[in-house]
Parts: C-alpha cells; structure tokens; sequence
C-alpha cells in the first residue's frame, strides 16, 4: 500500500518527460522557433512581458515556448526569472508626450493635434475565420511593406513629431484634476511587502502586474453599475519611446533603448474638487507593447481605486483597494488555488476524525433519548 | 557539527548558494530576527518569486534558504513524510542548489522543512523547524481586511476568536477547527500554527527547537523561539484536546501516533498508517532488533 507514496521521485521524473513530449507535439510537425512566437505570437509575447514584468521580447517568447502556450505559466516562469536579476537603475520617467505613435485615438475628440491614427488593430474586422491562413507558406493578399499609416484625418501629419496628450489639453481649461509629481521614491512592489492603504505607485503597479482577465472583469463591473465612474477613453496611444537612466557618476540622463507602450487614459465622471470647482477625474493604464485591452481595464481600476479620494462610497469589488490588489496577481493566485492539488491527507484525516465523533455523539444521544 | 561532516558539494551553475541573492537573504534574516524577538507576531517581508508556484511552500523554502549553511543536514516533510511529491521536489531543489545533505531521519537534521505535521520524534536544541504557511493571519477567516487584523492584533483585540470557538460549541458540542488550531504564543499574539493536525500544537509548547514560519504569498514571516510557551485556546469548560483514534498503525503498531487513512478496495476496508514515515520506519526497525514487541495489534479494519 506505500508503493503508491513511495514512488514519488520517479514519477515526478516521468511526468516531466511526458511534459516536454506533449510540449513538442507530433515530430511530423516542424518544431516552432522562438524567433517565430515573438514575430507572430506578439500579442501573447506583449502580454507576458507586461504580467511578468521584464521587457525582453526573446525571453517572453522564450517563455511561451516552454510552457506549450499556457500564458500564465509563461508570466510565472518570466517573473521567477526576473527575480534573479541585478538592479541598476531606476529609469527616468518615461515621456508618452514624445512616444514614435503607432496608434493614437481618442474617444472624446473627432480632430485633434497629432490625428487619430488606428495602427494595427483588431478593431472593426470582421471575426470570420479567414481560412486562407489555413495554407502553408506566404498568402496573397498580406502586404508586408509599404503599408499605410491608418491616419482618419485627410491630412498627414507627420508622425515623428511629439503628439500632445488629450489630458494636458484638458488640464489647461483646468476642466481635469492634474496628476501632480509627489517628488517621492516610488514604491517597489517586487522588493517590499504590500501595505494596505497603499499609494498610488505601489497600486499602479499592482495593477501592471495584474491578471488582464480578472482586471478586465472588474472594470467590466463597474461599467455595469457596481463602482460606476462614467469613463471616456480620453487618449490611447501606443509606439515606442525611449528609456533613459542617470548614473550618479554622470550627473546627466543617458538613453539605453526602446520600448514599445502602450498606454491609456480615461477621462471620468466629474465631482467638486476641494477648491469649490468642479473638474473631470482620470484613471491610468500601462502596459508593455500592445495591450489596450489590459490599459484600459487598468485604467478603470485605477479610478474605481481612486474611491476615497473623493469621498465616494466603496460600494463595489472594484472600489476595495485591498480585495482588488491582494487577488489580481495571477502568478499568486493560479499558485495557490493549484496548492490543491498538493496532499492535505493530515488535514482531511483532522476534519474525518472530527466528523466522524460528532456523528458517534449525535447517535449515541438520540439513543439515550429513546430509553 | 563533527569534523567527519561531509561538507557541501557543488551548486547548481549560475546560481547563488540556495538560489537567493545575499542581499534577498539579509533582508529575510532581518525579518527572522525581527519575529524571533516578538514570538507570534508576523512580521512583513520581500516576499520574492521563487521558481515554484506560491502557495507549494515558497515561503518556507525562502526561509530555508535565508538560514541553510554548507554543514547543514536538511529534512524535507510534506504530510509528515519525507517521499511525498511536494517534499521530494522541494529536497531536489535544494540538493539542485545547496549540496547540502539530506536525511530522512528526524534527529539527524539540522533544518527540517515541514508542511502540515510537526515530527513525531521530539525535536532538540540545535534543531530548526520551518513551516510553510499558506494563511498566516489566525483572524484572517473571520475578518478578511488585513488593516482591520493587523489593527485587532496591536490592540490584542481577540475577542472574536473565541467567539467563534464558542459558536462551534454552541452548534455542534465540540470546536470544530481540527487543524491550523489557533494559539496564544508567548502569553501575547494569537498565531496560526500552520495548517498542522490539533495533534500537534501541543509539540510546539515550549519546544527546545527554533520554529520558525513562512509565508511567500502573504509575504509573512513569524517565529516561536526555543522554550516559549504557545497555547492552544480553550476554555475552562472545553480544554483543548488533541486527535486520537481507536485504530494502531498496521505497520508499526503505534497507537500514539498521528495516522492516515488508507482505503483499501470500494467495500469499505480502511487501515491506519503513521502519517511520519520517518517514525514509522524507525519503529520498525527497533522491533525487528528486539522481537519481544508485540505486532498482535496489527490488522485491518472495517
């Protein structure tokens, strides 16, 4: 009867074999390149370099490649990876006013300085299965260079040139509270312990980090009544910008490289401000590469989270700051929900022993009160 | 340790001496030196991923690593025994990554790593226990705000524990917590002793071991330093008492022993075995070299 204990080391040892022979499927089949997963796969690369919180588009897809396409396996191996790393730097902060825009919209205004340019996206398609990516090989019909800019506006408009954001503009008619630079350290999530109530940067992060399912889900909910803050999609805007640090030694900020962003910002429901004027609020999203679906959800959040700043009642799941922060973290929670599947004979034997007394006593007392 | 002590061999390349960083491990030594000086109080920490999922033990193998040395002897249990899956990975990881020894007997570890069971085979001096903890907050159940805990345990407001243990009595004649049974450490903070059978709390009173507990997700250290006292609750009326069962191991003949159930075929037939292997065996062993024990106690119950 302790065969089925004992034999824990070989199994393990087998499954892991089973494991890497399910991962690389029918040998018919030519094995996929990473290579190939970070040029085609890009929105799943995007996705786990932003929940597993390191730019480096070969390990992401590195990642997806080890983990046969099981994206939240892929943001766990990316973060137990990161965590193994140097620090050198902070990195200045990003300026998204000087992003290289890809694609740039804005649901509140039809014109605008710098346009609405659409990029690459899956808006307005069609979703009909296109079969022709059924064949094998290079298809007619996909233009691989040359391809437009998707500008809405008749004019070109250069896309090089800085592209003002739709919140400053807003911000001069002071119809929107500002963001205003607090001057302090941010926090850093992955080297301290959450505190509850936490500031803004800690939860931003959070946020970052967070599972895209369960934030869409929660800033889907507060479109539907629970958390109401009447949102506008103020600006999306995705492309490139550059990364700079500022090594004491130096006295000046250098640039490193490149990455791609993705960021969004709502504009909300408007309250009294403290001064006696009425002003528009805002909440932020941030992600790596092309993930609006994820910014936009982020930025939900942030205001849902932004509750007691104004006086609203924390009515709603997307209005709890620690609810909302302690369970979006999917490398936390897929962790410990699969800790089930780990032995709890001890723990189950507890509850059989107490279970099984209670039921005695039960019995033995109703036959007292039969004689 | 004796001068025959077989000193670690190699690590895993590219990776630091049990996989943290020394600068990871300082900030967790603090930590531990913080919750040893407050027995019971949870102390937060820099929880790091650790390349095995949270919630498999994460907490306590960032402990392990924070405190493990080239000369020490580590034990891995997970349900009290050594060959149990989590507990084989977690020892290979640390084979992988310290080249300490390992050992499965009780008393010839150092640091014994443990999920749910506390050893049977009382623990020593120069021994160190660590817990892998998924909940550390006792009052975490009753209120799910970890400002409002943190609060209740400052102010040692724990009136509502035992309102809830009266409420088990009230409703079913007995307090129906059966494992991670709450405890009052060092006559000052209610601690949630691990998920570990009732059965075991009473090992940790004033226990000559170190314990210490760690919880990754929650990034949550704690301690019960050697020789504190940690009480179960009761009341006057309802003392605390432990598990006990009416069957023997049918391997060793225990019956003093924590034991697991196995089920034998789809009629019913169940027999107990001890849930520590390690005990077990060494039972075993010390009958097979004095035949004078008696094994009549052995067989198979319906």
């Amino acid at each position: 009867m302790y065969v089925a204990v004992k034999g824990g080391e070989k199994a393990i040892r087998n499954a892991h074999d089973l494991l890497a022979k399910r991962r690389r499927g029918d040998t018919q089949h030519a094995e996929v390149t990473v290579p190939q997963i970070e040029q085609q796969l890009s929105f799943a690369v995007d996705r786990v370099m932003t929940e597993g919180s390191v730019y480096d588009r070969e390990l992401a897809a590195l990642a997806i490649k080890q983990s046969a396409g099981d994206l939240v396996e892929a943001i766990f191996l990316l973060r137990a990876y990161r965590t193994t790393l140097s620090r050198f730097y902070t990195s200045e902060p990003l300026d998204t006013a000087n992003m290289r825009v890809d694609r740039r919209i804005s649901a509140t205004y039809k014109d605008l300085p710098g346009g609405q340019v659409l990029g690459s996206t899956f808006d307005y398609t069609h979703r009909l299965l296109d079969f022709k990516l059924l064949a094998e090989g290079e298809v007619e019909g996909v233009e691989v260079s040359g391809v437009g800019t998707a500008q809405l506006s008749s004019d070109e408009i250069s896309l090089s040139e800085p592209v003002p954001h739709v919140m400053d503009l807003l911000e001069q008619e002071n119809l929107i509270v500002t963001e205003t630079d607090q001057q302090k350290t941010p926090s850093d999530i992955t080297q301290d312990p959450p505190t509850y109530p936490s500031n803004r940067s800690a939860r931003l992060q959070s946020l970052v980090r967070g599972d895209e399912g369960f934030l869409l889900a929660l800033g889907y909910s507060t479109q539907r009544g629970y958390g109401r803050n009447h949102p506008f999609a103020g600006e999306i805007r995705i492309g490139e910008v550059d990364v700079s640090i500022l090594p004491d030694e130096l006295g000046f900020a250098v640039d490193i490289g490149t990455i791609e962003i993705s960021e969004c910002e709502m504009v909300n429901g408007f309250t009294r401000q403290s001064d006696g004027e009425v002003r528009f609020t805002r909440g932020y999203g941030l992600g790596f590469g092309q993930s609006e679906r994820k910014t936009m959800s982020m930025a939900l959040l942030d205001r849902a989270l932004q509750a007691d700043d104004y006086d609203e009642e924390r009515s709603s799941p997307a209005q709890q700051e620690e609810f909302v922060l302690s369970h979006c973290d999917n490398v936390e929670a897929a962790g410990f929900v699969s800790h089930l599947k780990l032995p709890h004979y001890v723990d189950f034997q507890s509850e059989l022993e107490l279970l099984r007394r209670l039921r005695k006593e039960s019995q033995s007392n109703d036959c007292e009160g039969e004689v | 340790m004796s001068d025959q002590t077989v000193h670690a061999s190699k690590v895993r390349d590219g990776y630091n001496f049990a996989y943290l960083d020394e600068q990871t491990k300082r900030m967790i030594r603090r930590a531990l030196l913080k919750a040893v000086a407050i027995p019971g109080y949870q102390v937060p920490f820099g929880g790091r991923e650790m390349p095995m999922p949270y919630g498999w033990g994460t907490g306590g193998m960032q402990v392990t690593a924070a405190v493990i040395g080239e000369q020490d002897v580590l034990k891995v249990i997970d349900q009290g025994a050594d060959d149990t899956t989590n507990a084989v990975s977690i020892r290979a990881f640390f084979t992988d990554l310290t080249g300490v020894e390992t050992t499965e007997k009780t008393e010839e570890a150092s640091i014994i790593q443990t999920r749910h069971r506390i050893p049977e085979k009382p623990l020593k001096e120069d021994q160190i226990l660590i817990y892998q903890v998924p909940i550390p907050d006792p009052l975490r159940f009753i209120e799910p705000s970890e400002v409002e805990t943190r609060k209740m345990h400052a102010l040692e407001d724990y009136g509502v524990m035992h309102i809830k243990l009266y409420e088990d009595i009230a409703q079913y004649g007995h307090i129906s917590t059966a494992y991670a049974y709450p405890v009052l450490v060092n006559n000052r903070y209610v601690m949630d002793p691990s998920p570990i059978p009732k059965f075991d709390n009473p090992k940790m009173d004033r226990s000559p071991a170190l314990q210490l507990f760690g919880a990754g997700r929650e990034k949550r250290i704690y301690a019960v330093p050697p020789y504190t006292d940690v009480k179960s609750l009761d009341f006057d009326d309802y003392p605390f008492e432990v598990q006990t069962w009416e069957e023997h191991c049918v391997i060793c003949g225990s019956s003093n022993s924590f034991l697991d159930e196995v089920i034998l075929d789809d009629q019913g037939h169940r027999s107990f075995i001890c849930s520590d292997t390690d005990y077990c065996r060494g039972r075993v062993e010390s009958q097979a070299e004095s035949p004078v024990a008696s094994n009549s106690d052995r067989g198979v119950d319906k």
